[in-house]
């Protein structure tokens, strides 16, 4: 039991992940492309923004850019974690799993090594709003909002190691990003606000992306634009990350290679 | 099969594997000796592949259990694998990574330290003739070089046991024959004990001390490769003479000779112990009594002569169909 954390391990399984990342040089671009074209396109075709039954005014690339942050971290890492299944598919998650390592510690340095991925494409995003003009909150919004993104990459790799442990092939993880995060998406106030007095509210309560895009964009542009309190929306984000977390690393070890 | 044994390294009781309704290995109680190379060999779904995950902790098994070097694969799963290194049927690199890079990443999953990883990397790359190619990208590699630099990688660590699955699987014949030779001079060289798994009768012909033949989850019988020839039948020396009705008559006074056969006209079939020592006595035989040897050929029994004294078919009947295994076997039963 005292072998549980290996930092040996977890540092060659992150390593492994960030060298993948940047010889994966299509997957990168790709993955850039998408959210700064929705940044880009979206953000100067619509400058102004005033929505019915919100009180919102504004610009609405200040509104937009934390959604768009928070959509690229959360398919990101997302796809980092669900890319077990290649490993999975192609052999090598065995030969991790023969090693005396503890599932603890594959799953400590697969997370990190996805988040770390996740993080930095998350950075570019937030350097590309920078220089389209966004208008950031302050520096210790920044930081705030940095270690939120962390938060939120990491859960969302449980998320994919959860889907992973699951399913043998990619077909259906296609599925679920088609049919439940778009719409998840949709609905969490990423692209038009989610105010108290609209029936949409409701529906986003219950939505844990909703939080994520939130607490975002009270960190980085102004509590102002949010629709929560910050702290509701950091303890939302905190507690998903543990559930997350704790629930793909017991699916992870109890799957067998 | 002696339960006790002081040199014993892998010992399993009465290790069991299903997959719903499907037994894929059934009740094995094997015993590997520390320092041989011990061979599985038997058709594919035999359930060679089953028991190997199972003894390297990657499956669980539904009942039983082993021990390897001591160590229980079910509680003691840590002890078990520092001890192993395993060479997976299917290949399980990463393709993204280069050669080096694979290594390294192994090294470091079994906490060897730098100076270590560096030394043994070039060690065994050497070993397998890849040095010129460790920076190449596993993806760009053919598959007789992917096989090898799984076999390096499963040397790194100085396993105690290594487990080659299918080692030489799909390789042409000359990276076989290197194969074979890796794997003897690891085993004679590091005592490292081997248990290999094979459908080539060939292969476990060549490398194993002892072979247990597996068939539907089951051990069939478990000996060394000349002794299940030897169980067979015995060797059969083939010859044509100038004199073949005399030649007989005297054949038959020898008391070596254990049954003579004349198959068409012109050929004498003689079963004999050990062929290989009886050919010089039958020249001999043929010069006293000035008779002149013609043709002469020796026929040993191979290992596929044992797999279908065992299972009542072929290798190959079994893995392309198996309906009409299933009829040879039931003929079989009724003679």
């Amino acid at each position: 039991m005292k072998e549980f954390i290996q930092p040996a391990a977890i540092y060659v399984m992150w390593l492994r992940e960030i060298k993948r990342f940047i010889r994966a040089k299509s997957r990168l671009i790709s993955t850039i492309i998408q959210p700064f074209f929705f940044l880009a396109i979206l953000g100067s075709g619509i400058r102004t923004i005033s929505f019915p039954g919100s009180t919102l005014q504004g610009n609405y690339l200040d509104f937009l850019a934390p959604g768009i942050i928070t959509m690229s971290i959360l398919f990101s890492s997302m796809f980092a974690g669900v890319s077990i299944l290649w490993d999975k598919q192609f052999g090598f998650l065995q030969e991790v799993l023969v090693a005396p390592v503890s599932r603890l510690s594959i799953i400590i340095g697969r997370t990190l090594g996805g988040a770390s991925t996740a993080l930095v494409q998350g950075f570019i995003i937030l350097g590309a709003s920078f220089i389209l003009g966004v208008n950031f909150s302050s520096i210790p919004g920044i930081v705030l909002a940095i270690l939120l993104m962390f938060f939120i990459s990491c859960s969302s790799v449980g998320l994919g190691l959860i889907f992973a442990s699951r399913m043998q092939d990619f077909q259906g993880f296609q599925l679920f990003m088609n049919l439940i995060m778009l719409p998840l998406l949709m609905l969490s106030g990423a692209f038009f606000p989610v105010t108290t007095e609209t029936p949409l509210y409701y529906v986003a309560i219950f939505n844990p992306v909703f939080y994520m895009v939130d607490g975002l964009r009270a960190t980085l542009i102004g509590t102002q634009y949010a629709t929560n309190p910050l702290s509701l929306d950091i303890a939302i984000i905190i507690a998903l990350f543990t559930l997350f977390m704790l629930l793909g690393s017991y699916l992870f070890s109890k799957s067998e290679a | 099969m002696s339960v006790q044994n002081k040199t014993s390294i892998i010992q399993t009781t009465n290790l069991h594997k299903n997959f719903d309704d499907f037994t894929a290995v059934d009740q094995l109680n094997i015993e590997v000796k520390t320092g041989e190379i011990y061979g599985f060999l038997g058709p594919n779904g035999a359930g060679k592949t089953t028991t190997i995950k199972m003894l390297t902790t990657l499956l669980n098994p539904t009942s039983g259990t082993a021990t390897l070097t001591g160590y229980d694969i079910k509680k003691q799963r840590h002890n078990v694998r520092t001890h192993i290194g395993v060479v997976f049927q299917e290949p399980a690199l990463d393709s993204e990574l280069t050669g080096k890079e694979n290594l390294d990443f192994h090294g470091r999953m079994y906490n060897l330290d730098r100076k270590t990883r560096q030394q043994r990397i070039q060690e065994v790359l050497k070993l397998v003739d890849l040095t010129t190619k460790e920076d190449v990208l596993v993806k760009n590699y053919s598959g007789g070089m992917k096989r090898r630099l799984e076999i390096a990688r499963g040397l790194m660590h100085k396993p105690t046991i290594l487990f080659l699955d299918e080692p030489t699987l799909g390789l042409d014949s000359q990276t076989r024959q290197a194969i074979w030779a890796y794997i003897k001079k690891l085993n004679k060289d590091h005592k490292t004990t081997i248990f290999l798994t094979t459908h080539y009768m060939d292969e476990a012909d060549h490398l194993c001390d002892r072979i247990s033949i597996i068939d539907q989850g089951k051990i069939l019988v478990t000996d060394t490769p000349t002794q299940l020839k030897n169980n067979v039948g015995d060797d059969v020396i083939s010859l044509q003479s100038t004199h073949q009705d005399a030649f007989k008559r005297l054949l038959e006074q020898q008391e070596w000779v254990n049954q003579i056969k004349t198959t068409d006209e012109k050929t004498l079939n003689l079963g004999v112990q050990s062929g290989e020592e009886k050919i010089p006595l039958v020249f001999s035989l043929a010069i006293q009594n000035s008779i002149t040897i013609k043709t002469i050929t020796l026929h040993r029994p191979t290992l596929d002569d044992v797999f279908i004294h065992y299972t009542g078919r072929t290798m190959r009947q079994s893995k392309e169909n198996p309906l009409k295994a299933q009829m040879i076997r039931t003929r079989r039963y009724r003679r």
